[in-house]
């Protein structure tokens, strides 16, 4: 198995620190071999920056990828769009050598050159392919008996071509993964459907994106639910943010714990919920973590 | 605006961006599979007949309502690759200067940052009392990566762009 960089983006480190640390602390304990790529940028966001320039989009993404490159690791991303922007590049410039040899030009301005000999991963596939559902249920010291509502993302799953994670509307891998820590996934209308907040609608049109991410709460609410489960830093923003904007805007209240599953991960590998940032929303978790650390302290 | 004298030679970059779109019947299933057209004005199926037709697609606001979810490219039963003309389309409106006000800040913020979410004094609270390092081990502590950033965006003409439209 190859060794992995971590590409941390934008929303993480600078957002959600919570998920960083979750991050390392699940991969140091499921031995994962994995180092920090250091000085690498903005992946850059898929919505907006490769909507305006694809060389732009193209540079910039393949000077995060040659980091990784140098030191012969696949790039591990913990963000559906750094995903989506990090594959997608990797996967043009790998297969275009007209595109390679103009976006190695501006790269030789910085002493850099795009080869094409690494693979970037998103951490969901990465756990179910790599690690495996059966390791990671040995690894589980706190299974978390509460109830899930998935909500996948798009990048980590469309195009589908490209991403070989099976047809969109029949996944079950991150079910899966969530049951391995002894939660349940519950099924809910729309499960597959968009947050709202990628393309740039949340930067720009961000009353309209609302209007999405309030359908998907309307519908987890109705499903009845301890928590969301992400894989996308920007599609937590938006359920977790989003649920005060909301108010804010139409006084609708919901209340709704969301997590990025290496926080779930991490509750159920022992780690106490304030070391995974799960206080850190902008949405209250208090109940919630009262209720883990409830159901913690009976299994010590 | 150069999108008024060059009628011609915009509608010209679109025929070429968006030829996949010429094989479109028109049959609806990208709108109705499309999650931002359920609760906004977008009709993606109207966009995708205009996009080779008339420069007006670039005006429309539609055009930054789609989230690139791609569920109308899975669906489409030419194999369209609806997203990616979107994009297209996208940059062609770019280049004629016309973006959304909060779109060229977010360029801004990369531009200066090397982040289009830069760190700021709450999070930077945030990470230490989880015991993270203040900055992360990005652009915002490598500062000689940052200066390879901003040298990529000048080779691209990324600031240029973000001015176009905006004298």
């Amino acid at each position: 198995m190859t060794g992995l960089s971590l590409f941390l983006g934008c929303l993480v480190p600078n957002r959600y620190p919570g998920i960083e640390l979750a991050t390392r602390l699940c991969l140091a304990k499921l031995d994962v071999d994995f180092v920090d790529i250091e000085g690498a940028s903005c992946c850059p966001a898929p919505g907006v920056f490769r909507s305006f320039d694809e060389a732009t989009w193209l540079a910039l993404a393949s000077r995060n990828i040659v980091l990784s490159e140098k030191m012969q690791r696949d790039i591990l991303t913990i963000c559906n769009g750094c995903f989506g922007s990090l594959a997608d590049a990797n996967h043009k410039l790998k297969t275009e050598t007209e595109l390679k040899a103009e976006i190695n030009s501006h790269l030789s301005k910085i002493g850099k050159e795009f080869r094409g000999n690494i693979d970037v991963r998103h951490i969901m596939e990465y756990l179910f392919r790599e690690v495996g559902v059966e390791q990671i249920k040995a690894a589980v010291e706190k299974p978390l008996n509460i109830k899930v509502a998935v909500h996948y993302g798009c990048h980590l799953l469309k195009p589908s071509r490209d991403r070989g994670l099976g047809n969109f509307e029949k996944v079950r891998f991150f079910d899966e993964l969530v049951e391995a820590v002894g939660a349940k996934s519950i099924d809910y209308t729309d499960k597959t459907e968009c947050c709202g907040a990628g393309g740039g609608m949340r930067s720009a049109l961000k009353e309209e994106s609302l209007k999405m991410a309030e359908h998907k709460l309307s519908k987890i609410e109705e499903a009845g639910v301890d928590c969301i489960v992400n894989a996308c830093p920007f599609c937590h923003m938006q359920l977790d943010a989003g649920q005060r904007d909301i108010r804010e805007n139409t006084g609708t209240e919901y209340n709704i714990p969301v997590l990025h599953y290496t926080q779930l991960l991490g509750l159920s590998l022992g780690f106490k919920p304030e070391m995974l940032g799960i206080s850190m929303n902008t949405t209250n978790n208090t109940e919630f973590i009262e209720k883990l650390e409830k159901c913690q302290q009976a299994q010590d | 605006m150069s999108a008024a004298c060059n009628k011609k030679g915009v509608l010209g970059q679109l025929k070429e961006n968006c030829a996949e779109i010429m094989k479109c019947m028109q049959c609806g299933v990208c709108s109705g599979s499309c999650p931002s057209g359920r609760h906004t004005s977008l009709n993606i199926r109207k966009i995708v007949r205009n996009a080779t037709r008339t420069t007006d697609v670039l005006n429309d606001e539609q055009l930054w309502m789609c989230t690139t979810c791609y569920n109308c490219q899975e669906r489409c039963p030419r194999n369209i690759d609806i997203v990616d003309s979107v994009l297209a389309i996208r940059a062609v409106a770019v280049r004629e200067g016309i973006m959304l006000e909060e779109h060229r800040n977010v360029g801004k913020l990369l531009v200066k940052h090397g982040h289009a979410v830069p760190i700021d004094e709450k999070n930077k609270l945030k990470r230490t009392s989880l015991g993270l390092e203040e900055l992360p081990e990005t652009v915002h502590k490598y500062s000689e990566g940052l200066e390879e950033v901003k040298t990529l965006l000048k080779s691209c003409g990324f600031e240029e762009l973000l001015e176009t439209g905006n004298e």
